[in-house]
């Protein structure tokens, strides 16, 4: 690694020890992946993965406790992970007094932490830290130090920004040295199509499950997708954004894809279109019959597969302010198509609080309301992992639960027609 | 007996048995209930890893092509190897991928006391040949012996 006199500096502990030892974790993090410089950070914002205050993440707490009383602190303001708890989701009794007297006992000293460290506002908590009504939101050709998988490959494909695919703890020592080790996607090549994904669906496929199969066929390799244009209408735009953030995450969960190009849809596929291609790409064709043979290869493990939902959850990764406000009008329609007022399963949308204070001054805000929708920003993620949670029939139409929870998943008309249609 | 060469990524001299799990390990899904539930052998959560799910994986040779999954997959090592919790060691076909290498770097430059060995790039004859319980023997030059 050829690194600055000031990265030296710091490295050979002239800012002392501690500081030494975060550059020493950055640095042998590049040399890993060829890295020969470390490329400065240039976002405004970091975004941290880790917003849980586990009990069981003690080591981290530690470790971060060591970060703060050397003054290593980060050198930009940050946002984080959705929190893990929200009084407004049903939970039983003995979810309660797990999550409070077992599990997240620590989330109120690890804010404070966070605090300390550099959070950019006290209600900084989501997943979808890039949209406007949160105000991280990187721009084309930024440096990043993200983790979040489903931040972190939205922000390099939809926003066009520069980041790898970092694992929770590096990402905050990214921004305490100001650097982070130039590979992957911080390069031209990184960020070159391995695999060319040819959409020949008859109708516009469903997001959750296009990035399923992608991510579980391309793994963490970029692919360059042809014949999706046409189903956004040939622009990103609000819906387009919603659709890639859904896909997105779906491909970073379901494989480990950190960056994709849609021809003619994201920045870089607009301004490069097939030069960003490598050469010899293999080619993976998705039609009707795989998408179909994708959803019939997800297991159900409900105990009970006949089980009636206790719970569903939307919003994984967060939603939009524009999908709150299409979603809102497929529930009312659906309701009143199906002869009922509210909701025949608890439903909960997820957002982040930025979103959902805009949404509430709009008058879907009600709507919602009153068709019996909980609006919450919790992570359902963090709901849903532990042993209680577990064993609830919970369904989403979110591929990330799905893949790490005992959620099942649901295409966005079939959850439609779960939550609105019969009785209780 | 077959012997593999790799490149070092955190080093040791150990022997243990193989786990060997063919497709990627979800860090997250596979070690959450060791962090959160107190299992301290690290029994395999994830479900949709056929080859590991319900095996206890402390102290085995891990073996296997890369990690995948939530981008936490980094701290839960960290936090294993700290709590030990963690494989004897983690043995990759592939050249490793960020998440596992932060762990594993995480893990080598700030704990003291306890280590996890990481050896990757062993290729793709390594995890054809290793089969669960067979008996492995690392090196801090990177050399795999498999018996």
């Amino acid at each position: 690694m050829n690194l600055t006199s000031e990265q030296q500096a710091i490295l050979d502990g002239k800012s002392g020890e501690t500081l030494a030892k975060v550059m020493e974790t950055m640095v042998r993090y590049g040399e890993l992946f060829g890295a020969t410089s470390m490329e400065k950070i240039t976002s405004d914002y970091n975004h941290l993965v880790t917003s849980f205050g586990l009990k069981a993440l003690k080591p981290v707490y530690n470790l971060l406790d060591q970060l703060i009383e050397a003054g290593a602190v980060s050198q930009q303001k940050f946002s984080a992970d959705p929190r893990p708890m929200d009084k407004n989701v049903p939970s039983n009794f003995i979810q309660n007094f797990v999550f409070n007297n077992f599990m997240y006992t620590r989330q109120e000293d690890y804010e404070k932490q966070l605090q300390k460290l550099g959070l950019m506002a006290d209600d900084a908590f989501t997943c979808t830290c890039y949209m406007n009504e949160v105000g991280n939101t990187p721009e084309m050709g930024d440096v990043l130090s993200w983790s979040e998988s489903s931040a972190v490959v939205y922000a390099n494909s939809v926003l066009g920004a520069r980041c790898n695919r970092n694992s929770g703890i590096i990402d905050i020592m990214g921004s305490i040295v100001g650097y982070v080790p130039k590979f992957g996607f911080l390069t031209d090549e990184g960020r070159k199509a391995k695999w060319i994904v040819e959409i020949q669906t008859t109708k516009k496929p469903e997001a959750q499950l296009l990035g399923s199969a992608v991510g579980m066929k391309v793994m963490e390799d970029v692919p360059y997708i042809i014949g999706l244009d046409k189903w956004l209408d040939g622009k990103l735009d609000d819906a387009a954004k919603t659709y890639l953030k859904d896909f997105g995450a779906a491909t970073a969960s379901n494989g480990a894809v950190g960056l994709y190009h849609v021809e003619n849809i994201t920045p870089e596929a607009v301004s490069m279109g097939r030069d960003l291609i490598a050469e010899g790409a293999q080619v993976y064709v998705i039609d009707d019959a795989e998408l179909q043979r994708v959803y019939d290869s997800y297991p159900v493990i409900w105990k009970n597969k006949d089980a009636k939902p206790k719970l569903c959850f939307m919003g994984c990764p967060h939603m939009s302010l524009e999908q709150l406000k299409s979603w809102t009008d497929k529930v009312n329609e659906s309701l009143q198509k199906f002869g009922n007022k509210k909701v025949v399963i608890p439903t909960v949308f997820t957002a982040s609080p930025g979103v959902i204070k805009e949404f509430k001054k709009t008058p879907y805000a009600q709507k919602l309301s009153d068709a019996g929708v909980i609006l919450s920003y919790i992570c359902p993620l963090m709901y849903m992992n532990n042993p209680m949670s577990e064993k609830m029939p919970v369904i989403t139409s979110s591929n990330k639960l799905r893949t790490y929870t005992s959620a099942r998943y649901y295409t966005d008309d079939e959850i439609l027609e779960q939550i609105t249609k019969g009785g209780r | 007996m077959k012997s593999f060469k790799g490149r070092v990524v955190s080093k040791g001299n150990l022997t243990a048995p193989a786990l060997v799990s063919h497709g990627g390990l979800n860090t997250l899904a596979s070690f959450q209930k060791a962090l959160q539930f107190g299992d301290k052998m690290a029994t395999c959560g994830d479900q949709n890893n056929p080859d590991l799910y319900g095996k206890q994986m402390k102290g085995k040779a891990l073996c296997l092509p890369r990690t995948i999954g939530s981008t936490t997959g980094g701290l839960v090592l960290y936090c294993a190897t700290s709590m030990q919790r963690q494989p004897a060691c983690m043995l990759f076909s592939e050249p490793i991928d960020s998440l596992a290498a932060a762990g594993a770097i995480l893990a080598d430059v700030w704990l003291t006391d306890v280590n996890m060995p990481v050896i990757d790039s062993l290729g793709e004859d390594f995890l054809n040949y290793v089969k669960d319980d067979m008996k492995i023997t690392i090196t801090e030059d990177g050399t795999v012996t498999v018996e």
